[in-house]
């Protein structure tokens, strides 16, 4: 498409187009409004449902708007008599084999063929035969199918093939047979395979567990933010009597575009699991018994209060909000502890001194498509953050060189220049190092590490491809995180970056590793990065020490803390363990003592700031399940009845604009100091086999949610644990 | 002149006697009067009673839980849950009438496309305890399966002008 401007007419107005831009492009762009199946801003054009046509000048035959060219003086009418016929003839072609069944359909209301038919359809059908019949096919957990309704825009194919990479379905047959399917039978696995509910312009391809719970116009759409990765997509919960019916995409450009990972958008099932704490409880005499909110608070206080400083831990999930995490550093500062940590997968804190503010992206998120050369090291970024994952692609689409660097190989639907997989990131790292430096000298930081180290073919092939790129991008995922020589890999990546002149990134952990990174909810410093006094403990260590009260947030022991081992049984042995969490588990009875119920994102207001360093904000959606309430409240009443001074918070926005007033700017800044010489590593990695977190297992939420627990990718997971 | 007419008319009873005259010409005609409950007035066959849910010939319940009803409802009377039924098909949980808000215009039976909510010719009801204005499910079902008959018989009536 050349950026020559063209001078076309669209009913009568003149407008200004870009010449080679299709006629939909243009007259979406000023708000007439086609109507049409097929086309999808996201998707090539295909032009198949020809419910587009419209007139245009001296064209015999009306034109399809969405895959006709804008020329010069070009003059098309949309609403013209033979615009209308034309669209009125095509409804009338689509309606023979749609069923009438919009009563029980639940695209109802919402429904793309169902809108259109108002203005296109004729009331009585003319069409006396036999209505064609499509069987369905069980495509899996998420998605339910009932393919009678398709109407063939293959909106659905073409997102498979050109979305996801891995082409999901297909179609089969022609004319009145074609169907659309899986071509053998196998369920639907992508990580943002939902996203074929919204792209289905009819009812044939919908949300399975949502599935005849709810109308589309009974329910209140309120925005929230996705707690389950760094990217912080946004979406809308539908809420109907309070309750979350569904989750869907709210588009935004510049973080997830239109679409939504799957972990998204079928968490909120989890948030009325069974396993949802009602009601406080307390462990007594080794016996648990529900007591009221004003007696499990003030037993915690005592508990805190009966603690010696420095005696006090605290542990937060990365997926605290910005809210909860300024009043747990608060709280530790009133406690007069150093021992706060969110860092719950590091297992290697030695070089925690050299870490960067807050884990930044290094760019912005819709920035990554502009890379020329990516390297992503540690990572299984399908997992992490699929939507980064979806934007490598697309910059591997557009010719960029993506390659890999882990322990652990990952599938990808794009061409990988690179993959270099090995137990040892730190010798596959090494030997790209010294081929990046070339006759350069390595950095004093990595000297010992690149120690008679040699560069095979792949690893220079790797260091060309990045020196190469006029913009480099290298990221450091959760794998190399929970690396036990994470000091020695974070350094090699960053010297990487800097011979190589590519910008570091970071892939964090939780929604808002950032946030609790700035809030100060760190061992090692205050809240926007300044250096405590007194180093505490980190999450690796506190368990080892006797502690006389240690609280948890938003965390289950048993999987969550992978930075400590046997982490049940340590903290089941310390003094008094009180939990805040949303859920219970039988980790958390046994090595808890106290358990306050509290909302999870859905019913809480607060801010997370995503691996952009962007902050969002979201209000609570939906009703508090039993007797849970919001953290950030849990935590001031604590601070209230310890006798903190300026405790009085009235909402989360207070909290906000007190840390935000704190914080001032904080400019995010990757850059490596390096100043500390980074030891080899020794010994060999015993939990190498569990450093990669299964897709549907990084929290409590994606935990409970069934669905996502059905799809092959839990199960797949789920047989490797019971195997092993 | 007008003042001559009105003393004779006061002085012979005039007016009195014009209104015994009406009591005397209604007194030898048939009593239009029914004797309720002895007596009761003749019904349409669209009257707009007690509502009621029904089935199929089968047994089938017709509800498909579309909640075309409840978004009609002018006055938010009718509350529905839904979800996948045993057979897989879209059901009702809850259904949910409350008589106190209902206004009778009959627009539920209007808008259901399944002729499963109906508003049958009952109209002799009440309640004696807080809570049972509430018609559920099994109520509804339960006032369709006793009165299916009428019902059915009032649809036909009805029927050729609809």
């Amino acid at each position: 498409m050349s950026d020559d401007i063209v001078n076309i007419e669209v009913d009568g107005k003149p407008v200004e187009a870009r010449e080679g831009q299709m006629v939909m492009a243009v007259t979406d762009a000023i708000g007439a409004y086609i109507p049409r199946f097929c086309y999808h801003e996201k998707l090539s054009v295909v032009a198949n449902c020809r419910m587009c046509l419209v007139e245009i000048e001296n064209a015999p035959k009306p034109m399809p708007a969405c895959a006709t060219p804008v020329v010069e003086g070009m003059k098309v009418f949309t609403r013209s008599a033979k615009a209308i016929a034309a669209q009125k003839a095509t409804m009338e072609f689509l309606l023979i084999n749609h069923p009438l069944d919009c009563p029980i359909c639940d695209q109802g209301g919402e429904c793309e063929l169902q809108d259109l038919a108002m203005g296109y359809g004729r009331d009585v059908s003319r069409y006396n035969s036999g209505k064609r019949v499509v069987h369905d096919k069980d495509i899996g957990p998420l998605v339910s199918t009932d393919m009678t309704r398709c109407i063939h825009c293959t909106r659905c194919v073409r997102f498979g093939e050109e979305i996801t990479g891995m082409p999901l379905l297909g179609t089969t047959g022609r004319g009145e047979d074609l169907k659309i399917e899986t071509y053998v039978e196998m369920s639907v696995d992508h990580e943002l395979s939902g996203n074929i509910i919204d792209l289905c312009p009819v009812g044939a391809l919908n949300n399975k567990p949502y599935r005849y719970s709810a109308r589309a116009w009974e329910m209140e759409q309120r925005a929230t933010i996705s707690p389950h990765d760094c990217v912080g997509s946004n979406m809308y919960a539908h809420v109907l009597r309070g309750t979350i019916k569904r989750i869907v995409p709210k588009a935004n450009e510049s973080i997830n575009e239109t679409w939504l990972a799957d972990r998204d958008r079928f968490s909120y099932e989890a948030i009325y699991s069974r396993d949802r704490l009602a009601q406080p409880r307390i462990k007594v005499s080794g016996e648990w018994r529900e007591l009221d909110w004003e007696d499990a608070l003030s037993r915690a206080v005592d508990a805190l209060k009966g603690a010696r400083p420095d005696k006090v831990g605290i542990l937060a999930s990365p997926s605290v909000t910005l809210e909860e995490a300024h009043l747990l550093a608060r709280l530790a500062d009133h406690l007069e502890t150093a021992n706060i940590d969110c860092r719950l997968g590091r297992r290697d804190f030695s070089d925690q001194d050299n870490d960067p503010v807050y884990p930044w992206l290094g760019c912005d998120i819709a920035d990554i498509e502009k890379q020329n050369a990516v390297l992503v090291v540690g990572s299984n970024v399908r997992n992490e953050a699929p939507i980064i994952a979806h934007r490598l692609r697309k910059a591997s689409l557009a010719g960029a060189q993506v390659s890999f660097i882990s322990s652990v190989k990952h599938d990808y639907y794009f061409h990988v220049a690179n993959y270099l997989c090995d137990a040892g990131l730190v010798e596959l790292l090494s030997g790209v190092a010294v081929a990046a430096a070339g006759r350069k000298n390595l950095p004093g930081s990595v000297s010992d590490l690149c120690n008679e180290v040699k560069a095979n073919a792949e690893q220079k092939r790797l260091a060309a491809s990045l020196n190469d790129a006029d913009a480099g991008l290298v990221l450091l995922g959760n794998i190399a995180v929970r690396d036990q020589a994470y000091s020695a890999v974070r350094a090699l990546t960053a010297c990487i970056a800097k011979l190589t002149d590519a910008r570091l990134g970071y892939l964090s952990a939780g929604s808002n590793a950032a946030g609790a990174h700035l809030a100060g909810v760190l061992p090692h410093r205050l809240a926007g990065g300044v250096k405590r006094g007194k180093t505490g403990l980190h999450a690796g260590a506190m368990l080892d020490e006797a502690l006389d009260a240690i609280v948890l947030v938003n965390l289950e022991p048993d999987v969550d803390l992978f930075a400590s081992t046997d982490a049940v049984a340590k903290l089941a042995k310390q003094k008094f363990v009180v939990a805040l969490t949303p859920f219970v588990s039988d980790a958390l009875m046994e090595s808890t003592d106290l358990l306050l119920p509290i909302g999870t994102f859905a019913e809480t207001s607060g801010t997370y700031v995503n691996v952009a360093g962007t902050w969002q904000s979201f209000s609570g959606v939906a009703n508090p399940v039993g007797e849970s309430r919001p953290a950030w409240k849990v935590l001031r009443v604590i601070g209230n009845l310890l006798g903190a001074p300026d405790f009085d918070y009235v909402t989360s926005e207070d909290v906000k604009s007190e840390i935000a007033g704190q914080l001032g700017h904080v400019s995010p800044d990757n850059d490596y100091p390096g100043r500390k010489k980074i030891a080899a590593p020794k010994g060999t990695d015993a939990r190498q086999a569990e450093i990669d977190t299964p897709l549907y297992s990084v929290d409590g939420l994606v935990r409970r949610a069934n669905a996502l627990q059905m799809t092959t990718a839990a199960r797949r997971a789920a047989d490797k644990v019971s195997a092993s | 002149m007008n003042r001559a007419i009105s003393y004779i008319k006061t002085f012979t009873l005039w007016e009195l006697f014009k209104g015994l005259w009406v009591t005397q010409r209604n007194f030898f005609k048939k009593s239009i009067t029914l004797e309720y409950p002895d007596e009761k007035a003749p019904q349409s066959p669209r009257f707009r009673g007690l509502h009621a849910l029904r089935r199929y010939p089968n047994g089938e319940e017709r509800c498909i839980a579309c909640k075309l009803c409840e978004a009609v409802c002018p006055a938010l009377a009718i509350t529905i849950e839904s979800e996948v039924g045993k057979d897989g098909t879209r059901r009702t949980t809850r259904y949910d009438i409350d008589l106190f808000k209902c206004i009778y215009c009959g627009f539920c039976e209007e808008a259901c496309p399944v002729d499963a909510i109906v508003e049958t010719r009952i109209h002799e009801y009440h309640m004696e305890s807080p809570g049972e204005n509430i018609l559920t499910k099994d109520k509804l079902m339960a006032i369709g399966d006793k009165y299916d008959a009428m019902i059915s018989a009032d649809k036909a009536a009805d029927a050729p002008y609809r």
